[in-house]
């Protein structure tokens, strides 16, 4: 569609500045990435460290123990109890937060300027010392536990642990959420030894951007993570399997007023020359508001409030997936419409207009993210941490630039088609099962973690 | 302290001037990157909705994005995303706002779609038969059908105020939805989408002298009505103890909110500014008051928070609001002896007073917190535009961090012996979910 004559034209694009990165290796193996950046007087700090199961079988003991770590490793250190560590944090601006996903372990807290050091101390005392007091660590056990059971509650969750198990099998990716029952069994010794096996400098990024002096952060980190010497090599996940897509699972959700659709299958990594054309061709089919399958489901026919699809990175594997949250009495038709724009996809060329229009959104976000210290904090430790430079930004903006509709066919073809992504879905069984018999076989299985909500009561 | 009060002051100057219409312009120029956000923010919002049209505001703010009387159906998102933009919009209790972020050249490009639909959105029927049935899903994915889905922005404020206009479901019933007609859609631009009842603040990188042509360029000609009334939304304190239960079939767990009324944030801001860092003190993070006490010292609840205004940002709502602290707990521990922890630790502010030493870094935390809003042009863009319309001041926004620097240890205890066990509305979550 063209737009009307009325609408300004755009100016020249003027040039994102490009980010000066001093990186560095420290003695014991750590990388050390520094981006100054002027604008407000803050430091964001990203510790990541590798921490993927080392093999299937530890997989969901490991999933469990690093649950419980991710908070227990604030409960105290040599130097300091839990409530210290919390205060000499908070009188610098930070609060460390310390999450972990199938990959990594990252501790990330932003900070006022002037505390530099002293949070670099905080987390060399946390790195070399954390305690895992025992009576702290039971009391953080049983509130993991209990969140858990919430985070279990969550259809979208269902939906996403479902999907997972679906596709990983038995790779450490299908864990999703630990169970609880294995959280309840971790003990302080096993986080001490995990802790002591796997919190390791080699294999590990810290990344600095903000109000900050590369030569003065070096040296503040050299003096406060010199001590920081444990031996060993980090695990990253064996390479995850691609498995043929079966029938689609329909996971009961009883009196469900809402089904959540979940498509997902295989995606080029961050090095592949095809990843371009399939992050055009996956905001064109659904990545942005602009896309078709908002047009089609939202603006059309109104069955979803969010219809989405992306391209997203795990080190071992990339994944393209489609999220549609949709009215129980519609589930039926919006999968076969959601089934149908990803053929359409496959089958036949998208316009110039749409490849352009998806182009310019992608470049613009791209700035717009690391236009702000934590996001560009966030995108560089991700980086890092899979192994790239910052080089990748400007190298992927230029395949971005140079894809033309015939790749974006081909992409769509090899990595959107319907036949090979894997679908769950999660809602009332009794109401949905018939409906969506009509579009492909269907397997149900009832709710495996959830509690069935009681409608109606 | 860490910082030097004079650095906490954002370095970005702002000017201001006002069209023929009335409509108030704001300019945040910084030229470090080369982007920029467009903001409009309406002077209407959920608390401004008559009876039986609960969560109009709202469903208009849907209407908005539409098509306009050059920009066709689905236009909008296109005309923004293909220069590279991202857009949204949303609805608060005061006001809604729409806004951009775009590469700077795209400037002119969203300062005509703004005006055009301020000029005049397209309100047809297939449209809004069609958002109606989004606005609808949307209540399904975030409140019918997930656990804690309205806890408590929904249910709290029946139980914490008496007027329809700070009791109502903001997001609205189905059946006031569904009754809406074009007619009421038309009233509403009519009445609360008048250039006069608004505020468009630019931030970024941008010209003031060649932005303000631009700005005359596009919104000179939408037509002058006038702003209507700003509606009276304060109500008395409250003098007892009010209790409310809701069911929640879906919860695994139970959860209790307690909502104090707290001092007029624009009239009484200074009063209020202590309030601020109260609420910080006693939620933010591992060292907070609260998070001690709950989760680590007695081991009662699994997660805790507290924040000021239902959509937890404290400067951009006006009088009546409340500080609510919301508290998720395992089945066996009783809500009695939640709400039995929480008031002793406001009572220990209120009797005891702050050390200063607690109170620096509680404002050191503040404070980082203030500028990592504001480290992106649009969140600092937001601000601005918010500070101008609530406070009827944008420079406010980047003072704040400054002036809750200048919070003494006095003003924290007498925003906490405002925090009366006596007077607090609680909102009872009961879990329904099996376990």
């Amino acid at each position: 569609m063209s737009a009307p004559v009325l609408v300004p034209p755009l100016g020249d694009p003027r040039p994102m500045p490009v980010p000066q990165v001093h990186e560095t290796t420290m003695p014991n193996g750590l990388r050390l990435v520094v981006v100054p950046r002027p604008g407000v007087p803050l430091v964001e700090l990203r510790l990541r460290v590798p921490f993927a199961a080392a093999t299937p079988r530890t997989a969901a003991v490991h999933a469990a123990r690093t649950a419980v770590l991710s908070g227990a490793v604030l409960l105290g250190t040599a130097q300091h109890d839990e409530l210290q560590l919390a205060q000499l944090l908070q009188a610098q601006g930070a609060e460390l937060s310390v999450s972990a996903d199938a990959d990594r372990l990252l501790l990330a807290t932003t900070m006022l300027p002037g505390g530099l050091g002293e949070v670099l101390g905080i987390v060399a005392e946390l790195l070399g010392s954390a305690t895992y007091p025992a009576r702290q660590v039971e009391a953080e056990r049983s509130r993991v536990g209990e969140r858990l059971r919430i985070a279990r509650s969550q259809p979208g969750l269902i939906a996403r642990t479902a999907l997972a198990e679906r596709r990983y099998g038995s790779h450490p990716y299908a864990q999703q959420l630990p169970s609880a029952e294995l959280v309840g069994a971790v003990t302080p010794a096993a986080l001490r030894k995990l802790h002591r096996e796997r919190v390791l400098p080699a294999g590990s990024t810290l990344v600095l951007v903000g109000d900050v002096d590369p030569a003065a952060a070096a040296d503040a980190v050299g003096t406060a993570l010199a001590g920081w010497s444990a031996e060993g090599v980090a695990v990253t996940a064996p390479p995850a399997p691609v498995t043929a897509p079966g029938p689609l699972e329909l996971v009961h959700r009883a009196g469900a007023v809402q089904s959540n659709i979940r498509l997902g299958g295989p995606a080029p990594g961050r090095t592949d020359p095809q990843l371009a054309a399939v992050r055009l061709a996956s905001m064109v089919f659904g990545g942005y508001f602009s896309s078709r399958l908002v047009e089609n489901l939202r603006e059309r026919r109104g069955y979803t409030y969010s219809p989405r699809s992306s391209v997203e990175h795990l080190v071992a594997g990339s994944s393209f997936l489609v999220d549609a949250d949709v009215a129980t009495e519609v589930t039926g038709p919006a999968l076969l419409e959601t089934l149908y724009e990803l053929g359409r996809m496959a089958l036949t060329p998208v316009t110039e207009a749409e490849l352009e229009s998806a182009r310019r959104y992608l470049l613009g976000t791209l700035a717009l993210g690391t236009a702000t210290h934590a996001g560009l904090a966030s995108t560089l430790s991700a980086l890092f941490g899979s192994g790239l430079s910052a080089e990748w930004l400007a190298d992927h903006q230029q395949a971005l630039a140079a894809v033309g509709v015939d790749e974006v066919t081909e992409a769509a073809r090899r990595w959107l088609a319907p036949t090979g992504l894997t679908a769950v879905v999660v809602g009332d069984a009794e109401r949905i099962t018939d409906p969506l018999g009509a579009v492909g076989p269907v397997e149900v299985r009832p709710a495996p973690i959830a509690p069935a909500p009681q409608a109606g009561e | 302290m860490t910082a030097a009060q004079g650095d906490l002051v954002l370095r970005h100057p702002v000017e201001r001037f006002t069209l023929d219409n009335g409509l108030r312009v704001v300019l945040a120029p910084d030229r470090s990157v080369p982007v920029v956000a467009v903001s409009v923010f309406y002077d209407v919002g959920m608390r401004s909705e008559p009876p039986g049209r609960t969560g109009f505001a709202h469903l208009f703010e849907h209407m908005m994005f539409q098509g306009s009387a050059n920009v066709p159906k689905m236009e909008h998102a296109r005309l923004v995303q293909a220069a590279g933009g991202t857009f949204n919009g949303s609805t608060h209790q005061d006001y809604t706002n729409y806004f951009q972020a775009l590469p700077a050249e795209a400037l002119e490009r969203a300062l005509f779609l703004e005006a055009d639909r301020m000029a005049a959105p397209a309100i047809t029927p297939e449209n809004l038969r069609n958002q109606i049935d989004v606005v609808k899903e949307e209540i399904r994915v975030n409140v019918l059908n997930r656990p804690y889905g309205a806890f408590p922005w929904l249910q709290l404020p029946p139980i914490a105020f008496e007027t329809f206009a700070n009791t109502h479901d903001g997001y609205g019933s189905f059946v006031d939805l569904e009754s809406s007609t074009v007619d009421d859609a038309q009233d509403f631009f009519d009445r609360y989408y008048a250039p006069a009842n608004a505020v468009l603040c630019i931030g970024g990188d941008l010209d003031v002298t060649e932005t303000e042509q631009l700005v005359r360029r596009w919104f000179d000609q939408v037509p002058a009505r006038p702003a209507p009334p700003m509606p009276n939304t304060g109500e008395p304190s409250p003098t007892a103890v009010r209790r409310g239960v809701v069911e929640d079939p879906l919860a695994p767990a139970p959860a209790v909110a307690i909502g104090w009324r707290v001092p007029d944030p624009v009239n009484d801001l200074d009063t209020y500014l202590g309030t601020v860092l109260l609420t910080e003190l006693l939620s933010e993070g591992d060292a907070s008051r609260l998070e001690r006490r709950l989760l680590h010292t007695d081991q009662l609840a699994v997660g805790q928070s507290s924040y000021l205004g239902l959509f937890g940002d404290p400067f951009d709502v006006r009088d009546a609001t409340l500080l609510v602290t919301q508290v998720h707990h395992p089945a066996e521990v009783s809500t009695d002896a939640v709400l039995r922890a929480v008031h002793e630790e406001v009572e220990k502010v209120a009797t005891d007073g702050v050390p200063a030493e607690e109170l620096a870094r509680v404002t050191a935390r503040a404070e980082a917190q203030l500028l990592q809003q504001a480290d992106s042009v649009l969140g600092r863009t937001l601000g601005f535009a918010a500070a101008e319309l609530v406070h009827g001041r944008a420079e406010l926004a980047g003072e704040l961090a400054a002036r809750l620097a200048a919070v003494t240890p006095d003003q924290v205890q007498t925003a906490a012996r405002g925090l009366s066990p006596d007077t607090a509305a609680v909102l009872e979550l009961r879990a329904g979910g099996a376990r």
